[in-house]
């Protein structure tokens, strides 16, 4: 009987493998687009990379349903994909299309899709905080079963809200997941300047399962990732998790020169030593789950859906400026 | 054409307070997604007493006690409210709001724009205003003009308890984010009330008394004001009429120029400061729309600009009065 079922098992965990390293590529492509449309002065505005912190948005969001929440950030663009939005409306949002998820009124940092279950990225640092614990709440009055997850990154453990809604998420005992991304860098300050005592004490405090894990290893987020989402799911009250990760790019687009608080030298060792994707490739192709050949072509087929998304978004036509206030109240 | 309500059949005389509870009672069994958070809103019933009852038929999974969070539960209601909920969210004083600006501002306004129209946010926050509590200067502030200034916001000043019920019925039924401010010294005050189930539209002014001499222009607490000092005025020779918005936004602009425009003389009166106050916004809208008719410039009367103080001598003056507006309308008639 076990020997039945463990190729099955073992072929669906590759399938899911698969996927999470196509969309951790997917991801990259899109954002190095993003940076080249920044370039080329076709985009308007500024944009926050999620380059280098790919395994965080994939390995959480493959651990959700279709139909489970997230909110997202100022650096959104990782959840958003991860949670099923496409490329195409993404950009045409990001160049203030009307074709965009949000009609061109919000933006690379507000993306939202109710049909992928993303209740908005936020450009206030821990803004989705209260929006993630009341879809949780939600979920638990209507007994719909979602779970939803919060994503932030270490610069919102400074805002006291986030430990309100801990509180509260704790005693109404809410399906929701603090999903903390510590890249390090709040802006243009190491997190260590401005975080005091353990992070993850901080959710202990108020009883919630808490758990730090590698956020550069796809497997191990989502390992972890799916364990806090069905115990939140079954009804066990909110959980954190902390994905210790690395941005590669600066703080946005414009954030070029970085040496005053960073070094190049610690940036070139995560991107060779860390890298999410080249190390999860070199994994996948050490177990014959796939070979290199197959890896490369994925990654030339990605940039290639990329590019004609970017294409259709350039194409896309602005919204007639009777628009300005549609919208404004339901 | 707006009405004041008049007396019928199945009318009972309700307090305010009364009246709030009613409305909040009959939307919570006419749709089981409302729900009341807050502090010490279930078995205290607020320390007005506004709530008391409901926590014993709709219990702990609709009327829900919160920790001391201003901005957690209010960003709680958001997102419930985006998700199927229709929270109806209690903040004590007035003056806590200052806590939620963010949740408001910066979400529940936003959501609904940003999104493209994708997410709504169907919410309402029941908040309190006004002075002479002798409550001092962090439990007596008006601060409702900051909401109004938000686009995406709706905000809503019942004066009566008729109001109260209809509007806070309709608020709670409307798909977008709308504040309610309570004054706390008019939960006691008494009014008829249909036992109907009936809603107020937002955005529609009541002409609470009829006159032909002058428009007092007033809100929330000021009806109340107005009308007495149209009392005196009437002793004088001089007909007041009394409009009131009962709805900062949406705003019932026509109402509000067609009386200034049949009497040629208005006064706004409103207990928030009348520094960069809301009467700012509507004697503006009364001189434009209005301007041909008018004989004499539109005046404003709201709180004067320090914080309230303790002292109740001190407190007393800081907001208009019959008497201060008795004197300023007489003086505008050049009487």
């Amino acid at each position: 009987m076990t020997t039945a079922i463990q190729p099955r098992e073992a072929s669906e965990k590759v399938d899911l493998w698969l996927r999470m390293y196509r969309q951790m590529v997917a991801i990259r492509q899109f954002e190095a687009q993003v940076n080249e449309l920044y370039t080329r002065a076709l985009m308007p505005g500024l944009a926050h990379l999620y380059i280098g912190e790919e395994a965080v948005a994939v390995g959480v969001c493959e651990a959700l349903e279709r139909t489970d929440y997230i909110t997202s950030t100022h650096r959104g663009h990782g959840h958003c994909l991860a949670k099923g939005a496409s490329p195409d409306r993404m950009f045409a949002e990001l160049l203030g299309k009307k074709a965009g998820y949000c009609k061109g009124k919000g933006g690379s940092m507000h993306i939202a899709d109710p049909a992928t279950g993303n209740l908005g990225a936020n450009a206030i640092v821990c803004g989705s905080a209260g929006i993630a614990t009341g879809a949780a709440f939600s979920a638990r009055c209507l007994g719909n079963g979602r779970v939803a997850v919060c994503f932030f990154g270490e610069g919102a453990l400074g805002q006291g809200v986030l430990y309100e809604e801990m509180n509260l998420a704790q005693l109404f005992k809410l399906p929701v997941i603090y999903v903390c991304e510590n890249n390090l860098y709040t802006e243009y300050t190491h997190y260590s300047e401005t975080t005091a005592g353990d992070i993850l004490m901080r959710a202990t405090a108020f009883g919630l399962e808490a758990a730090s894990v590698d956020g550069q290893d796809v497997r191990a987020v989502h390992a972890i990732a799916q364990r806090l989402v069905d115990r939140a799911r079954r009804g066990d009250g909110p959980r954190f998790l902390l994905c210790n990760t690395y941005r590669y790019h600066g703080h946005h687009v414009g954030d070029i020169n970085r040496e005053y608080y960073r070094s190049k030298q610690e940036e070139q060792t995560w991107k060779t030593e860390r890298d999410p994707i080249a190390n999860f490739g070199k994994w996948l192709v050490e177990q014959k789950l796939a070979d290199l050949a197959t890896l490369d072509r994925l990654q030339t087929d990605l940039e290639a859906e990329m590019k004609k998304a970017v294409d259709f978004a350039v194409a896309a036509p602005y919204p007639t400026i009777d628009e300005v206030d549609d919208d404004v109240y339901a | 054409m707006p009405e004041t309500h008049l007396h019928a059949q199945n009318d009972r005389e309700l307090t305010f307070a009364q009246a709030i509870r009613e409305a909040l009672a009959e939307e919570m069994r006419r749709d089981p997604t409302v729900f009341i958070l807050g502090e010490d809103v279930a078995e205290a019933g607020t320390p007005f007493k506004v709530l008391s009852g409901l926590l014993e038929e709709f219990g702990k999974d609709r009327v829900l006690d919160t920790p001391i969070s201003e901005a957690g539960f209010t960003g709680l209601a958001v997102g419930a409210a985006m998700t199927g909920m229709r929270p109806v969210v209690d903040i004590m004083f007035g003056d806590f709001i200052t806590l939620t600006m963010d949740q408001m501002v910066n979400q529940a306004a936003k959501v609904h724009y940003m999104s493209g129209g994708k997410w709504r946010v169907p919410m309402v926050m029941r908040t309190t205003m006004g002075a002479t509590r002798r409550s001092a200067a962090q439990h007596s502030q008006s601060l409702h003009a900051w909401f109004c200034h938000v686009p995406g916001l709706k905000v809503v000043l019942p004066s009566t308890p008729y109001d109260a019920k209809g509007l806070l019925k309709a608020a709670i039924r409307d798909e977008n984010p709308v504040v309610f401010f309570e004054d706390k010294m008019m939960y006691k005050l008494k009014g008829s009330v249909p036992a109907d189930d009936y809603t107020v539209p937002l955005g529609v002014a009541d002409v609470k008394r009829v006159g032909g001499d002058i428009t007092l222009v007033a809100t929330s607490s000021m009806v109340q004001v107005a009308l007495s000092a149209a009392t005196l005025l009437e002793e004088i020779g001089i007909s007041a009429e009394v409009v009131d918005p009962r709805t900062m936004w949406p705003l019932d602009e026509k109402t509000l120029i067609e009386s200034a425009k049949k009497t040629s003389r208005a006064i706004v009166l409103d207990e928030g400061y009348e520094r960069y106050g809301v009467t700012a916004e509507l004697a503006s809208v009364i001189a434009t729309g209005a301007f041909y008719d008018l004989d004499a410039p539109v005046k404003r009367m709201g709180a004067m600009h320090v914080p309230i103080p303790f002292s109740p001598p001190l407190e007393d003056v800081t907001v208009p009065t019959e008497q201060t507006v008795f004197e300023a309308a007489r003086a505008l008639c050049g009487r």
